[in-house]
């Protein structure tokens, strides 16, 4: 037990002690200083050659956004053929089939928003070139489109005045070969080296000690397994993703890993800090975000450890705490770390069956993607904080009497709605969906039904599902039989939304902000690094956050704890 | 706070609780309602409920409640409508009190309106138009608001100020205003009317508070938007939770659903917000400040720059003769004489001061034996006066350099001591006038400033608000250091020409400050302009009127740092009031979201921690709460919160703690206290 939480603590200081020098190494590539990897500006040059795109055209934010999106939709109809497809394609040793429209869909949307909800299984559902250019590829370009995203927020934020926020396909691409190329060869290496496959052989049939015959999925998974991790993507090669020992075989590579999905969500708030040359600023940030993920942290591990009453009540002790549903080599303190991680992060991996935690650990993983403000996925993990912030600044600049102001440019009706539409997409489709969901379940038919467990614990599965695409998690609570059009198109759509509203808005806000005039800080100036706005910050989203799905959670985990006390 | 002002100082008299009331009905109509998108749902929300009321009435249906739940909850709605436009329109009836005080100074009077050739016809005040010459005479009342052309008068304002000494306007110079509804106590003058009928300051800022051309300012415009965005949250939670309670086997009664909704929107700021922005004009008027605009007096709360003359704000009046010094021996009563004799003819307020001083000292100056005397009298180009006596006597007393030029081109010497002394006043912010005698070095008089009292504590609480005080005075850059430093202003501008202030304030402005400023004279007037708060006084000339974005009645050169106040104050009310009605929402979750699955989820039980009695008595505490909570505001919404400068951070940290905080544990006493009183009554 003790190992369980010293190892946690060791995460955190290697988060630490990565997380800080690789955010200041971020914010030297976005500000084009000179960085160790320069020697790669021959290859980013013949892409742009290749693409006939000129870097370093500067663009205000509209003209940014539209080449995000163009890019975007390139690469949806790019994945939806392959997948489509897959089984007319080379590398496709176990002969998969091609897709079912509404999943090839799912899957491409899934993919490209980073979010990887998965309504396939990795071994029998996609080729390994499907895997390969459809599913890493995405992995790689999602998870640079949230980084350079955050870039062009960050210059809005930065410029004194002017509408310029640099250019999108710049930023893109050094964000895939700077920053997360480099460590992902490092991650896919170690991960190799502890026994994650990379090889293009189809599954293998083995006979087991007991004599049965099985046959064993294998395929480049190592490149895969580190760029799932470190872009906070969270699609699994194979269907049960970390928790597989093909993609998760150790406990050292589960410290790998969880290192790897937290330090880079971490390292682009310091980034941020240098980046703006406020410092205390990243650090306010953080610590809220620090904040939020320990106060989820620490119930999760101790309910998890403390083990199911129920199992209690019928006189079977449990040394090892929960451990249904999680794998023995990981542990219930490690799981529940993972499950907290994956779900502030939006990475969607999972090592371990969230539908088998305890009803309080399974809110807080909800609770998790619901506020959707404590780390969050690569770049995009500031612009979902940045709404918070802005609604946080104008109700605390009213409280010092001073018209409301971020980083000295003032905050109107325009940057408010935009914030506020950005804030109300959340919960409107988490919530619209659950309860559409809800109503299509009443008049369903029983047997036709999508529903492991009626009651609480279905509709957490509802809830769950939704939230994960709606904060682009891509986790499932599992016991949810997904695969069907609805659940495809419906999350599909709630996807869509919730990736790219929430780009565009502080994008849009960055960009207003960005060509305002500039107000130098006065004494009766809103600090904004300070801790109490710290505390305003933290209020805001807990509070906001509860209100909106206190009642939803009632109906789900919590009815489902105060069952389980009884 | 002037006397007409001290009756309608009282939060609710009767007269304005009737109005104020009957205005709450007016209000009810949906075309007004809207433009109040929070309360604009609540008054749907109670709509629905009628209907559901009304059919309760004839068709019982269990799963609705019962008929008299169903008709408590539509009743505490209605009333939490009306409770929100009471508290807008008692804001409005105590704006249109004070504005009718100041009204009843603009009855219709005679005038004499001066026609071609000099006849002079009799109007009314009414009939006038801007362009008009009319002739007021003493003892009659001014009928328009104007600009003396010429003679000069005294005249009591006080109907306007308050204020009951008397003062003097003439024409020329920068008190040449004159305001309608004021009393020519002496003398004759001849105004121009520089208004039409219904468009003096006064006129419009009646309009402002009145509601009729009030205008939502962009600040009030972005926090709309924001409890709109909010409302719409809500929305969406009461809509989804209709499907979640099927799910659960707990339909939910539609009396439940809309009591929950009007819970959780922002209603207590959404009633209060027009009542916050009114009562802050309101606060403005009652200062004596006409603002043209909501919007000049919330930009005053965002002042960064605050530039203020010297004279009559930081110092009383002019400067003052305080010593003299002898430098060559002569007899101290001999040289003071000849100070004061130098000083005859001279008008300026430092002339008559020195006058004063020699009659303190025990010097009688008898003024008709010095009539026939020559008088040198004071000119910008000369700088020194003087006189030159019938005995042949020369005195002269003017700027240090002056008379030393003098001195050395009789070929005398100006003295080590006199050149010592000169050094010593300026450098204690004084001013020197050096005297000379036929020529030969006399002494030296000290001119210094009279610090107002109290000022340095004025702008050390500015200095916390985060305001930078900037002095203007015509003053050399020694002495204006020296003051500067003693009264506690961040900056200076000396030997200020108007020009150096428009310079200063475009230079602030570039730098993205917000500057206010306050003038009287016309060559104020480009630099009012460009303030982005500019204050004239009501006294000052027209132009200046016409440049600023208000007006002084008061003519108080100190009033600027109100008016900076109260505009923070109303940002701060706004925030501290949307925070409060946020905050409650957490209590009300919890005596509601129970209360709607009990029925069918007894485990939900845990979350009932206030234990309040029933599910009914649980929603219909938290709806009368809500309703409740309002008409309580009130008095904080029109008083505003008090505004302390102690810095941007400790005030957050006060706000938030007590409207932050206290908006979460408040609201869990009262709808126990709610629910015990409900219980007790057995109406549920």
């Amino acid at each position: 037990m003790n190992t369980e939480i010293l190892s946690v603590l060791f995460i955190f200081l290697l988060i630490f002690i990565l997380g800080i020098p690789f955010g200041k190494y971020i914010s030297k590539v976005f500000k084009n200083e000179k960085t160790l990897l320069d020697f790669l500006a021959p290859l980013e040059n013949l892409i742009f050659k290749f693409s006939g795109i000129d870097p370093d055209k500067e663009m205000d934010w509209k003209q940014n956004i539209k080449a995000m999106l163009t890019i975007n939709f390139i690469w949806f109809i790019w994945a939806i053929l392959v997948l489509s497809f897959q089984n007319l394609l080379f590398w496709n040793p176990d002969n998969i089939p091609g897709m079912e429209p509404t999943q090839a869909f799912n899957t491409a949307v899934s993919f490209m928003t980073n979010t990887n909800l998965q309504h396939y299984s990795g071994e029998t559902g996609v080729s390994y070139l499907s895997q390969l250019i459809v599913m890493c590829f995405l992995q790689f370009v999602s998870a640079g489109t949230g980084i350079a995203v955050a870039a062009l927020m960050f210059k809005g934020l930065a410029n004194k005045s002017g509408t310029n926020l640099g250019n999108f396909y710049n930023l893109m691409l050094k964000s895939c070969t700077r920053i997360l190329l480099p460590v992902s060869v490092v991650v896919a290496l170690i991960l190799m080296f502890n026994g994650i496959p990379m090889t293009f052989k189809g599954a293998e049939n083995i006979v087991t000690l007991q004599g049965d015959t099985v046959s064993v999925a294998r395929g480049p998974a190592a490149p895969m397994v580190g760029i799932k991790q470190l872009g906070t993507n969270g699609g699994g090669f194979f269907g049960t993703n970390s928790a597989h020992p093909f993609e998760n075989p150790n406990f050292f590579t589960n410290i790998i890993e969880l290192v790897s999905i937290l330090f880079i969500p971490v390292a682009m708030i310091i980034a941020l800090g240098y980046y703006l040359n406020r410092k205390k600023l990243s650090y306010m940030i953080f610590g809220v975000m620090l904040t939020g993920y320990v106060c989820f942290l620490i119930p999760a591990i101790y309910f998890e450890m403390n083990g199911n009453p129920e199992i209690d009540k019928m006189g079977i002790s449990q040394p090892l705490g929960n451990m249904e549903g999680k794998e023995v080599r990981f542990g219930s303190a490690s799981s529940a770390m993972w499950g907290v991680s994956t779900t502030v992060t939006s990475n969607g991996s999972v090592n371990s069956m969230h539908d088998s935690f305890t009803p309080i650990t399974g809110m807080i993983l909800m609770l998790g993607m619901q506020l959707n403000a404590f780390f969050g996925g690569v770049g995009v993990g500031f612009l979902n904080k940045f709404v918070f912030i802005i609604l946080a600044v104008f109700i605390s600049g009213l409280m010092v009497g001073r018209t409301p102001e971020f980083l000295g440019k003032k905050i109107e009706g325009k940057e408010i709605k935009i914030a506020i539409i950005v804030a109300l997409m959340h919960p409107l489709l988490i919530l619209s969906g659950t309860a559409i969901a809800a109503h299509i379940w009443l008049i369903t038919p029983i047997q036709d039904n999508f529903l492991n467990n009626p009651s609480y614990h279905g509709f957490s599965e509802m809830f769950y599902e939704f939230s994960s695409a709606a904060a682009n998690n891509g986790s499932g609570f599992e016991g949810l039989i997904d695969n069907t059009p609805f659940w495809n198109i419906s999350t599909g759509i709630v996807i869509l939304l919730g990736r790219f509203i929430p780009i565009i808005g502080p994008v849009a806000i960055a960009g207003l902000l960005s060509a305002k005039k500039f107000t130098p800080e006065s004494a009766g100036s809103l600090k904004i690094d300070s801790p109490i706005f710290g505390i305003v910050l933290l209020s805001t989203i807990v509070i906001l956050g509860a209100l909106l799905f206190f009642p939803g959670l009632a109906l789900g985990p919590v009815s489902e704890f105060f069952s389980m006390a009884k | 706070m002037s006397n007409h002002n001290k009756a309608a100082n009282k939060l609710f008299q009767k007269e304005l609780l009737k109005a104020a009331l009957i205005e709450s009905f007016v209000k009810l109509n949906p075309k007004v309602m809207v433009k109040n998108p929070v309360m604009f749902t609540v008054e749907i929300g109670t709509i629905v409920m009628i209907v559901i009321t009304v059919m309760l009435a004839f068709t019982p249906d269990a799963a609705q409640g019962s008929f008299l739940y169903n008709f408590l909850i539509t009743l505490i709605l209605f009333l939490t409508v009306l409770f929100a436009n009471f508290a807008e329109s008692i804001a409005e009836a105590r704006g249109k009190a004070q504005a009718d005080s100041l009204r009843k100074t603009r009855q219709d009077t005679p005038a004499n309106l001066l026609i071609n050739g000099g006849n002079i016809k009799i109007i009314m005040s009414s009939e006038l138009k801007k362009g008009d010459i009319i002739l007021v005479s003493e003892g009659e009342i001014i009928p328009s608001d104007g600009e003396i052309i010429e003679g000069i008068a005294t005249i009591d304002e006080s109907a306007i100020t308050g204020e009951s000494a008397p003062v003097i306007r003439e024409a020329g110079g920068d008190k040449s205003g004159v305001t309608g509804g004021t009393k020519v106590l002496s003398d004759k003058i001849k105004v121009l009317i520089s208004i039409e009928k219904g468009e003096s300051f006064l006129d419009k800022m009646i309009l402002l508070v009145e509601g009729a051309s009030r205008q939502k300012t962009p600040n009030e415009i972005a926090l709309i938007i924001l409890l709109s965005g909010l409302t719409m949250m809500f929305l969406i939670v009461t809509v989804a939770l209709e499907p979640f309670g099927r799910f659960s086997n707990t339909p939910i009664a539609i009396a439940s659903l809309v009591a929950l909704f009007v819970c959780l929107i922002p209603t207590t700021i959404g009633g209060l917000l027009s009542a916050i922005g009114i009562a802050g004009m309101d606060r403005a008027l009652r200062a004596n400040v006409i603002a043209k605009s909501g919007k000049a007096v919330e930009t005053a709360g965002d002042i960064d720059t605050l530039l203020l003359d010297k004279t009559g704000t930081i110092t009383i009046g002019n400067r003052k003769a305080t010593n003299f010094f002898i430098v060559n021996g002569m007899e101290e009563n001999v040289f003071i004489k000849y100070c004061a004799l130098s000083s005859l003819a001279d008008e300026t307020p430092e002339g008559k001061s020195i006058i004063e001083l020699a009659k303190k000292s025990g010097v009688e100056i008898n003024n008709i034996e010095h009539r026939d005397d020559h008088f040198f009298k004071f000119t910008a180009q000369t700088r020194m006066s003087g006189i030159d006596l019938k005995d042949g006597t020369i005195v002269r007393k003017g700027a240090f350099d002056v008379i030393k030029n003098l001195i050395e081109s009789k070929n005398e010497i100006v003295p080590e001591k006199m050149i010592s002394v000169v050094k010593k006043i300026a450098e204690d912010g004084g001013t020197p006038l050096a005297v000379t005698v036929n020529g030969k070095p006399a002494g030296v008089i000290q001119l210094e400033d009279i610090i107002k009292t109290g000022i340095q504590e004025r702008f050390h609480r500015l200095r916390k608000m985060g305001v930078k005080t900037v002095m203007v005075t015509g003053d050399n850059p020694l002495t204006a250091k020296f003051i500067a430093k003693i009264a506690g202003v961040d900056d200076f501008i000396a030997e200020a020409k108007p020009e150096d202030k428009m310079n200063y304030i475009i230079e602030e402005q570039r730098s993205g400050k917000l500057v206010a400023m306050m003038g009287d004279g016309t060559n104020d007037a480009p630099a009012l302009a460009q303030a982005d708060v500019g204050v004239s006084m009501n006294s000052g000339t027209q132009a200046a009127k016409e440049a600023g974005n208000m007006v002084d009645l008061d003519n108080d050169p100190t009033k600027l740092i109100e008016v900076v106040e109260i505009g923070k104050q109303l940002l701060i009310t706004r925030g501290a009031i949307t925070t409060f009605s946020i905050a409650n929402d957490v209590a009300k979750y919890f005596a509601i979201v129970p209360a709607l699955f009990i029925a069918s989820i007894p485990q939900l039980q845990a979350l009932n921690i206030m234990n309040l009695t029933s599910p009914q008595s649980a929603i219909l505490s938290a709806v009368i709460f809500n309703a409740i909570i309002i008409p309580m505001l009130v008095p904080l919404a029109l008083r505003g919160v008090v505004y302390k400068p102690v810095g941007a951070e400790k005030l957050l940290a006060g706000n938030l703690f007590k409207y932050g905080l206290g908006g979460i544990i408040v609201p869990f006493i009262a709808i126990k206290l709610i629910d015990v009183v409900l219980t007790v009554l057995h109406i549920v």
